[in-house]
């Protein structure tokens, strides 16, 4: 048994913002999953959003546009007050961040450079070549080693100690050796990132399970807007790595089968960029036309931009494309297809990240403030970890202050819980048939195939009852190695079963919301509809599924309009 | 490698310490696809033939430098490794040296990171309340790029034949991190970097073998970092300013 003040789940840009800040009031310890540099934050490549108003283009610009932006990004499902606080706070966490030595690149002038992204009304993107993510994780990992963070990896999370109606730690594996430990602490924070995952296409890390989210939804707290998933509309064909918008934000096109900008079709105004719900459909709508390539993709062309223009400013880019999938994109267009990107439902959590349960917090991916609602804009995520970490980060700090005795009352329960989490890995352990595997993937396709860009109502029975099957398979399948010692298979079997939670939710949800917002589209109900649907999707956890309730959604100063660009 | 062929071995390195008594090599065979990567290999073999085999990985996508390990006598991402371009029958594939093994393919990797703390890796400065950015040039920019690019995978550490044979050098990787900081406009603190990478296990030990540069995933190139630094201090010396 180990006890801290706070303890931060995720070595992320969220987790790491979070540590940091409460770290300057309580002691700290950040468990992830594998080191934190390497954390799915480091795959980020276009930038961060600030009003700064720092180049010619974006002169009046102001946080209030930046704010207007988001919330006809979300498709007006965003709660006004909460993107209100993000884009307030904003300029303040980027200047922080290149005050602790994030290399943004530059204007001529020396300020940070902004660059043009999808749905934004001013170049308003605060970025380091095409690499955002790792700088910015570099940074943060940085500061954390100078705070004198306690950072544990190779731990992951197995279950959640409720207590009193509180939360009262964790139960965690550590990997390394595969044995169980209880971890006390006054606050948990959890930052543990989205679940792309649960798609066979998805431009996320292998690590991008959710695992963690189903555990705090196993624990009662309940989840808001899961059936909400950006599908992000250039991801390399093939192996599905992301291909940044910043290569559209410095003027790349995309072209069909006849070489035509089909874009024009669909967002004359926006062209390529339009927000990337509206820019994903329309690709996939192309290929299901027939004007794609091999039924399958479409060309991004960065030609025109030339060489120099390719490698000064989208170098990894230029790498992704040569070295996965072959293409010198100085004299080739790169092949793409739309992927699933990011989970913009989570956690139901308050703007300091706290949930439904006292002692819990989240941040970032795995959360819900909302300020994504139905459609994330480009540039807001990195922008949500940071603030929203650091917001999460001080509240935690408050909460364990004050406390007495507080989690440390609660061995004999945390005892008890490792206990329970040794039998469930011994009942994993036995002779049933070797699955996992299968299951995993089973689930990856009906989850692309039948709750993906578009959905039906057919299709989303479909997965549900698909959903079921393997749910049951699930409990029947055994591990083939048991041994404890870095045993992957158990890890991504504890994955697994997180996993289909979340698939759960996220189908129901879309089941359920008869209406297209952003990132959610049913062919059968092609309208967004206020009247019925303007409010969030609440999953808790029951034995025999999800229960779905629905909350308002908070307007401040702009009432819904249409979404043209 | 046989234009028709549609397999290849992978010669796996195998140890468990808690139950072998040595570590042994183990063949699978892996079927091959396009764009085949060693990761995607190794996750095949996860998947569908033996649970019991350990590896790290993370973003597939040489972004995160969590698969370093040697595969066919060459420190390499598992991820950016295309099986074709190997043009081998067999590909053997081991953990990275150096490091104490935790299991199979999976090494500790505290001592590597070890030593990039040494160097203090991080800024000293913090936001000022009311201040916006501190300038910077983008042509002072350009000259830490490359260095900011490094993600600490370990390959040029496990490339390095000074690193392999003194375990107190403090090796490429956390030099080019000292590097960053020093090549950086606004960091202002040359002197105590520079006697960090200098002491006695520091920047005078590379002997500019070059090993780091061919194989850094992301054309880094630590071996200038390192002559660079070694200029600096040079200079520093006979100017008086610094005394190692």
């Amino acid at each position: 048994m180990r006890y801290y003040p706070v303890l931060v789940i995720g070595g992320g840009l969220a987790g790491l913002s979070a540590a940091i800040e409460a770290s300057s009031q309580v002691e700290v310890a950040l468990l992830s999953q594998v080191h934190p540099l390497r954390s799915h934050s480091q795959a980020a490549q276009g930038g961060i959003n600030a009003a700064l108003a720092n180049v010619p283009a974006g002169r009046s610009d102001d946080w209030e546009k930046h704010a207007f932006d988001t919330v006809k990004g979300s498709d007006y499902l965003a709660d006004q007050d909460a993107v209100e606080i993000m884009a307030q706070e904003a300029p303040e966490a980027v200047y922080r961040l290149e005050r602790w030595g994030a290399a943004f690149s530059r204007s001529a002038a020396g300020t940070l450079d902004q660059r043009p992204f999808g749905g934004a009304g001013f170049p308003r993107t605060c970025y380091a070549a095409d690499r955002t993510g790792h700088v910015l994780m570099h940074t943060l990992y940085e500061q954390a080693l100078r705070h004198r963070i306690t950072v544990r990896s190779d731990w992951m999370v197995v279950s959640i100690l409720v207590e009193e109606g509180r939360c009262q730690g964790v139960v965690a594996l550590d990997i390394t050796t595969g044995k169980l430990d209880a971890f006390l602490a006054e606050a948990v924070i959890l930052a543990t990132g989205g679940a792309g995952r649960l798609y066979q296409r998805t431009t996320n890390a292998l690590i991008c399970t959710g695992q963690p989210t189903a555990l705090a939804y196993r624990a009662g707290v309940p989840l808001k807007d899961m059936e909400f998933i950006q599908f992000h509309p250039t991801s390399l064909y093939g192996s599905n790595i992301l291909i940044s918008e910043g290569a559209r934000g410095e003027g790349g096109y995309l072209l069909n089968r006849l070489g035509e900008r089909f874009m024009e079709r669909y967002a004359r105004e926006a062209m390529e960029l339009a927000p990337r719900d509206i820019v994903a459909r329309s690709i996939q709508t192309e290929i299901d036309e027939g004007r794609g390539f091999e039924g399958e993709y479409v060309h991004l062309d960065l030609r025109h931009l030339g060489r120099e223009r390719i490698l000064e400013r989208l170098p990894g880019i230029y790498d992704i494309a040569s070295h996965f999938g072959g293409v010198d994109a100085a004299v080739a267009p790169i092949p793409v297809q739309p992927a699933q990107h990011y989970t913009m439902g989570g956690i139901d959590t308050n703007a300091d990240g706290e949930a439904a349960l006292m002692g819990l917090l989240a941040a970032g991916e795995c959360a819900c403030v909302s300020v994504h609602g139905a459609n994330r804009l480009g540039g807001n995520s990195l922008l949500e970890t940071v603030v929203f970490g650091h917001r999460a980060g001080r509240r935690a700090a408050t909460l364990a202050q004050g406390r007495g005795v507080g989690a440390r009352a609660h061995i004999r329960e945390a005892d008890a819980l490792v206990a329970d989490g040794e039998a469930r890995l011994k009942a994993i352990s036995g002779e049933g048939p070797k699955q996992f595997p299968q299951i995993r993937e089973e689930m990856a396709r009906a989850m692309t195939e039948q709750v993906g860009i578009f959905r039906t109502r057919r299709g989303l029975l479909e997965a549900q009852a698909k959903l079921q099957e393997l749910r049951e398979r699930f409990r029947a399948s055994s591990l083939r190695h048991i041994g404890r010692r870095f045993n992957v298979e158990l890890v991504r079997a504890l994955e697994l079963d997180g996993m289909l939670d979340l698939a759960e939710v996220v189908a129901a949800g879309a089941l359920a919301r008869a209406e297209s917002r952003g990132g959610h589209y049913r062919l059968d109900h092609r309208e967004r509809d206020d009247q019925r649907w303007l409010r969030h999707t609440l999953a808790s956890y029951t034995p025999r599924g999800p229960r779905l309730r629905h909350s308002e959604v908070r307007l401040t100063r702009w009432q819904p309009e249409a979404r043209v660009y | 490698m046989p234009i028709d062929m549609n397999e290849v071995t992978f010669k796996v390195f195998r140890f468990d310490p808690e139950k072998d008594k040595k570590p042994h090599w183990q063949r699978y065979r892996v079927a091959l696809r396009p764009g085949l990567s060693v990761l995607e290999g190794l996750l095949d073999i996860l998947d569908h033939q033996d649970g019991s085999l350990a590896f790290r990985f993370s973003c597939r996508g040489a972004v995160c430098g969590i698969c370093a390990m040697y595969i066919a006598g060459t420190p390499r991402l598992a991820c950016r490794t295309q099986v074709a371009e190997l043009k081998r029958e067999e590909i053997t594939i081991a953990p990275l040296p150096g490091l104490p093994i935790i299991k199979d393919l999976v090494v500790d990797m505290k001592p590597f990171f070890a030593k990039y703390e040494q160097i203090r890796p991080y800024f000293l400065a913090d936001a000022v309340p009311g201040e916006k950015e501190s300038l910077q040039t983008p042509q002072q920019r350009r000259a830490l790029a490359e260095y900011i690019d490094c993600f600490l995978c370990g390959l040029c550490h496990a490339a390095c034949p000074v690193a392999a044979t003194d375990r107190r050098y403090l090796g490429p990787a956390a030099l080019v991190k000292a590097y960053r900081f020093i090549a950086d406009s606004r960091d202002g603190h040359t002197d105590a970097r520079l006697a960090l990478a200098l002491g006695e296990d520091g920047l005078w030990r590379c002997h500019t073998i070059f090993n780091c540069v061919e194989v850094c995933p992301r054309g880094v190139d630590p071996t200038h970092a390192i002559q660079e630094m070694k200029r600096l201090a040079v200079w520093r010396r006979l100017a008086g300013k610094t005394r190692p």
